[in-house]
């Protein structure tokens, strides 16, 4: 079935809405960024004359010097922990690294210098560090080319995290992370860079319905999105996981069942209340995301599910997620993402499910 | 020869130490070497619950911390920079109330006293500085300030030494790596930590100019530490100093050094007390007298028991703070956890 996200402008376009791919999308914000704010710094490995792996930052270096855009040598901890200097000398760092698995190496520094630095000085040293991950799998790339490292992020105090679905969103909610006063992990879904989407530049709030045939709930940079509404069921994602949910929701339609899709955008802090609002109304919920079962932000969408529906819900919460293996080469990556066929099953359990 | 070149020239023609200043260097490590030798002793009363003793590296911490401008330049600790932080004229309340439990990075204000927070990973606020330095050199400004990191002969072994300096170096970034070879990382000697022979010799490998100094002899460390901000402020990139000095005592009030080396090994590799030495060579100078000296004391004593009686009149912080200073912006998540607490500990 074809992708809404890549569908032509309609007619009913508005004036200042363009399809833009999301690397597109996210090269454009970093570009205003710098232009907006003299003291941000974008670096990372690449990050210049190349303009990074993926092209995020092509033209930037050109656009905008090398002291605002440069590269770094080839260790993530370095970048990290210049990042943390950079702040602490009132810059504002959007490093690079430029897959997911090679944060890894900079864990110490994101962890234990990053995230505790404004509390450590006492509100005196924030970090407004945004740190651009290329995010998830999918693109069938090498070993450590492609994880997902979300719940080991959430679940560091001090840090937000954020990932973005299309490129209307990866515009507007880099623009908005950029310029917090705390730090970011801004997981991009990297399967996703080459998508085309409506981007409406001039409004962070509209436009997220017509790019993939959804409707937005309150439309706000710092929450959850309905991204397509449903009566019989909560589908739960974020990242490249949303537009999958997307397909399978129109696939379920053919069989009658409406679904809901949450794109939950945020995954710290998540948006509780989108989800109660959603399940509340839906009663039965699916969590689907790449990252192993086991101790995954799954579970914690779960229990703040069960909290605010436990006495409404007609089934338990559903996971269907990747397995407690080390992300599988690409010739297994199919077998190991939530597909199409897996993600139904978890519908069909849910929708099954009956009491004692 | 006292400063050893161990590879390339930094200038320096400042002018020599005058009386006063020589005199004034006496009495900061007077101060220190009270202060610190109280803390342990404090931690043995219960007044804190632990502490990490520079015994023996006051001539390093000292010398090197009364180069640091502090109109311009950042100094990047990581636990055991108390003479550093006395010697810039730190809050002493403030910085101990780390190791009174207070609060992990201590409760100074860094940005004003240009010290940054207190930290445990060693290794870890040495990038700090080097992201600290680039930024100095990307405001294009003359003359800039200069990041001095401190670390250890065991800090050496982390690989984000080998970053920091491998970063500093393709940047030119201002950074003055401040290595306190102090002969042991807790129970390992150095020859059983550092390979290469001295972290100094390492520098050569990044092209980074380096200097091994006395660390026991106060003046030839702040000489080097000045000759080494002198050729950062020029645009020339950074500096490694490896100051040669011996920590006397444990690595902290827990560790028992009896178990890794003798008294007698001690002695040995102590070598000579720094203010002592410095003590002497002031006297022999004409520059001080005993009279000065016992006032240095007196002074040391009193400034102890007003930092004493400050920690101990240190009361816990409030609760709220645990949830309110993690973010700039706090998460609802986290603010119902703070009200859940409020109401289950009925601070309310």
């Amino acid at each position: 079935m074809p992708e809404t996200t890549t569908a032509e402008p309609t007619a009913t376009a508005a004036v200042g809405i363009q399809q833009l791919s999301m690397q597109q999308a996210l090269n454009r914000a970093l570009d205003e960024i710098l232009a907006d704010h003299p003291k941000t710094v974008i670096f990372g490995e690449d990050c210049g004359q190349l303009g990074g792996v993926f092209r995020i930052t092509d033209g930037l270096q050109a656009k905008h010097g090398e002291g605002r855009v440069f590269d770094t040598p080839l260790a993530e901890s370095g970048i990290l922990g210049m990042s943390v200097g950079l702040a602490m000398a009132g810059f504002h760092p959007i490093p690079e690294v430029q897959f997911d698995g090679f944060a890894y190496p900079a864990i110490n520094q994101i962890v234990c210098q990053i995230a505790r630095m404004n509390y450590r000085s006492r509100g005196t040293l924030p970090m407004p560090i945004t740190l651009r991950v290329p995010s998830f799998g999918g693109i069938r790339a090498p070993e450590h080319h492609g994880e997902s490292l979300e719940a080991l992020f959430a679940h560091v105090p001090g840090l937000k995290v954020v990932s973005p679905s299309n490129p209307h969103d990866a515009y507007h909610l880099l623009k908005y992370a950029a310029t917090r006063p705390d730090p970011v992990i801004f997981m991009e879904p990297k399967s996703r860079y080459w998508q085309k989407g409506p981007v409406d530049v001039a409004s962070a709030d509209a436009n997220t319905a017509a790019h993939d045939g959804g409707t937005d709930d309150a439309g706000s940079l710092t929450g959850a999105r309905v991204a397509r509404e449903g009566r019989h069921l909560t589908l739960v994602a974020w990242g490249a996981m949303v537009s999958r949910c997307l397909q399978v929701a129109e696939l379920a339609a053919e069989d009658g069942i409406d679904i809901e899709v949450l794109d939950l955008r945020w995954l710290k802090p998540i948006d509780a209340e989108a989800l109660a609002t959603s399940v509340g109304k839906t009663r039965r919920a699916v969590v689907v995301h790449e990252a192993p079962l086991t101790s995954g932000l799954g579970a914690e969408v779960a229990q703040l599910i069960t909290q605010s529906c436990f006495a409404t819900l007609k089934a338990p919460v559903e996971r269907v997620t990747g397995f407690d293996v080390p992300y599988p080469s690409g010739d297994l990556e199919d077998e190991y993402i939530p597909n199409i066929d897996r993600i139904l099953f978890g519908i069909q359990r849910v929708l099954e499910y009956r009491r004692g | 020869m006292t400063i050893k070149a161990v590879q390339g020239a930094v200038d320096d023609d400042a002018a020599p130490l005058t009386h006063d200043q020589l005199r004034e260097l006496y009495t900061l490590m007077a101060a220190v070497r009270h202060l610190d030798t109280a803390a342990v002793a404090w931690q043995r009363q219960g007044i804190i619950p632990g502490y990490a003793p520079e015994l023996g590296q006051e001539a390093a911490q000292v010398g090197s911390g009364y180069a640091v401008d502090r109109t311009r330049d950042f100094v990047f600790p990581t636990y055991r920079e108390m003479g550093v932080a006395r010697a810039m004229g730190l809050d002493m309340v403030g910085y101990m109330s780390t190791h009174k439990a207070t609060w992990h990075g201590g409760m100074y204000n860094p940005l004003e006293s240009r010290f940054a927070p207190i930290q445990a990973v060693v290794a870890g606020s040495v990038l700090h500085a080097v992201g600290w330095a680039h930024g100095q050199t990307l405001g294009g400004a003359q003359d800039t300030g200069v990041a001095m990191t401190y670390f250890g002969d065991g800090a050496s072994s982390q690989g984000d030494v080998h970053e920091a300096m491998n970063f500093a170096a393709v940047m030119k970034a201002p950074v003055v790596f401040f290595v306190q070879n102090n002969g042991w990382a807790i129970s390992v000697p150095t020859e059983r930590q550092v390979a290469g022979g001295s972290v100094a010799a390492r520098a050569a490998g990044y092209g980074i100019p380096s200097l091994q100094v006395d660390g026991n002899d106060v003046v030839a460390v702040y000489e080097a530490t000045r000759s080494a901000f002198a050729h950062c402020r020029a645009g020339n990139g950074p500096v490694v100093i490896e100051a040669m000095t011996y920590r006397r005592g444990p690595h902290s009030t827990a560790d028992d050094p009896g178990r890794y080396r003798t008294l007698d090994e001690e002695r040995l590799g102590a070598g000579e007390d720094p203010l002592e030495r410095f003590k002497q060579r002031l006297l022999a100078d004409g520059v001080a007298d005993e009279a000065f000296f016992a006032e240095a004391q007196r002074k040391a004593e009193e400034e102890e028991e007003s930092i004493r009686a400050g920690i101990a009149d240190l009361g816990p912080r409030p609760g709220a703070e645990m949830f309110s200073l993690v973010f700039q912006e706090p998460t609802p998540a986290l603010q119902s956890q703070a009200t859940e607490w409020r109401k289950e500990s009925e601070h309310a």
